[in-house]
């Protein structure tokens, strides 16, 4: 039961500490509790099919389908994360401000929801599905083993939940001046990491070569497997044995969303 | 010259085509072989069939990687160019029995 709760709190982790952040980071974007549990119902739901059809996903492209699918997941997180940044860039400041309320923010605020329905529900479906592939193996292959699995699988989503919960209320402890810049910040840095995990995908599938692999190897320092190791991987995207592409998409992706922050920022007129 | 091109690249074609390939099956949350040895500095194609009827997760931190494999079902994963060596692997949802190691030299 043990070894099935820590399983699966490793792969809820990701996805909850990206729901905390996500939540943080709408603080005042109104309605955005219901729209936040839709994409969780969603993901969930989609996470249930993408499991049960594992097999013939797999099966496609001969052997690299997962990959592929995994990497396109992905791409899709960091685009919608980096159309949040830069929404955020442009009416941070009156949100700030708790200038809300005019007809134009909320109807801009209702477009924003719905970008962060999907990356919430394509983070729970990624992680979701390997959590309920791996429940199934377990609940298959124990027989009757099933009261301890639904035990430690419910352990495992209760304390990820609870990491995600704490990095929330953690960031809501942030003063309103900085808040939606650190907020920015750290999705900033999620979004960085997805695409690296991205390019680790298409490179397990040789679609990409891996340019030098590995660039570095910290795992003696910080192995990736420790507790600092999986949290630095979920929040900033630290990868002990980075290949070069993955660096490259890191720091592509970084420098693209920071420019188009800048960028937006500067043409917006009620930013300070 | 440009004939002696042609057949330059002719003559190369097949060694960049041709990827080393290791089969791994699993089998009763078990690996076999339990230990691949593969050239160092190549890169290498890793089939791997699953005969269990449940899924397992390849997943090795030293090689970088990480992929569900469905049960009953065969996937493929690209690793190296490896420096010669050890690099552990492990089947994440048994890990206790599904464990391995894939030795470059």
């Amino acid at each position: 039961m043990f070894a099935t709760a820590i399983i699966v709190f490793r792969e809820v982790l990701e996805a909850a500490l990206l729901v905390g952040i996500v939540a943080a980071a709408t603080r005042s974007v109104p309605g955005r509790g219901r729209w936040l549990a839709g994409g969780m119902v969603a993901g969930l739901a989609g996470a249930g099919l993408v499991a049960l059809g594992t097999g013939r996903i797999a099966a496609m492209a001969s052997g690299i389908g997962t990959d592929l699918f995994n990497a396109g997941v992905l791409g899709l997180a960091v685009a919608m994360l980096a159309w949040h940044n830069l929404w955020m860039a442009n009416h941070g400041a009156a949100l700030a401000a708790n200038a809300r309320g005019l007809g134009q923010d909320v109807r801009d605020g209702r477009r924003e929801c719905s970008i962060l329905l999907i990356v919430v529900g394509l983070a729970v479906l990624r992680e979701g599905s390997e959590t309920v592939l791996f429940l199934y193996g377990v609940a298959a292959s124990e027989g009757g083993g099933s009261a301890t699995m639904l035990a430690g699988g419910i352990a495992g989503v209760a304390a990820g939940s609870a990491a995600g919960y704490a990095l929330y209320a953690g960031l809501l402890r942030i003063p309103l001046r900085w808040f939606f810049t650190a907020t920015g910040v750290l999705v900033l840095f999620v979004a960085a990491g997805m695409a690296s995990q991205a390019a680790r995908f298409l490179i397990q599938a040789d679609v990409l070569p891996s340019l030098a692999a590995p660039l570095w190897d910290t795992s003696a320092v910080l192995p990736q497997a420790s507790i600092a190791g999986t949290l630095l991987h979920s929040l900033v995207g630290y990868d002990a044995r980075p290949a070069g592409m993955q660096i490259l998409f890191y720091v592509l992706v970084l420098v693209t969303i920071a420019a188009g922050m800048k960028w937006v920022n500067k043409g917006s007129p009620r930013s300070s | 010259m440009r004939r002696l091109l042609l057949i330059a690249l002719f003559a190369a074609a097949p060694a960049l085509a041709a990827d080393d390939e290791f089969r791994l099956v699993i089998q009763d949350h078990r690996f076999q072989p339990s230990e691949v040895v593969v050239p160092a500095g190549k890169k290498i194609k890793l089939i791997v069939e699953n005969r269990d009827a449940t899924p397992e997760e390849f997943d090795s931190h030293s090689l970088n990687r990480e992929k569900v494999i469905a049960g009953k079902s065969t996937a493929t994963i690209f690793i190296g160019p490896l420096a010669p060596g050890r690099y552990p692997f492990v089947g994440e949802y048994n890990e206790k029995t599904a464990q391995g190691v894939v030795v470059a030299k």
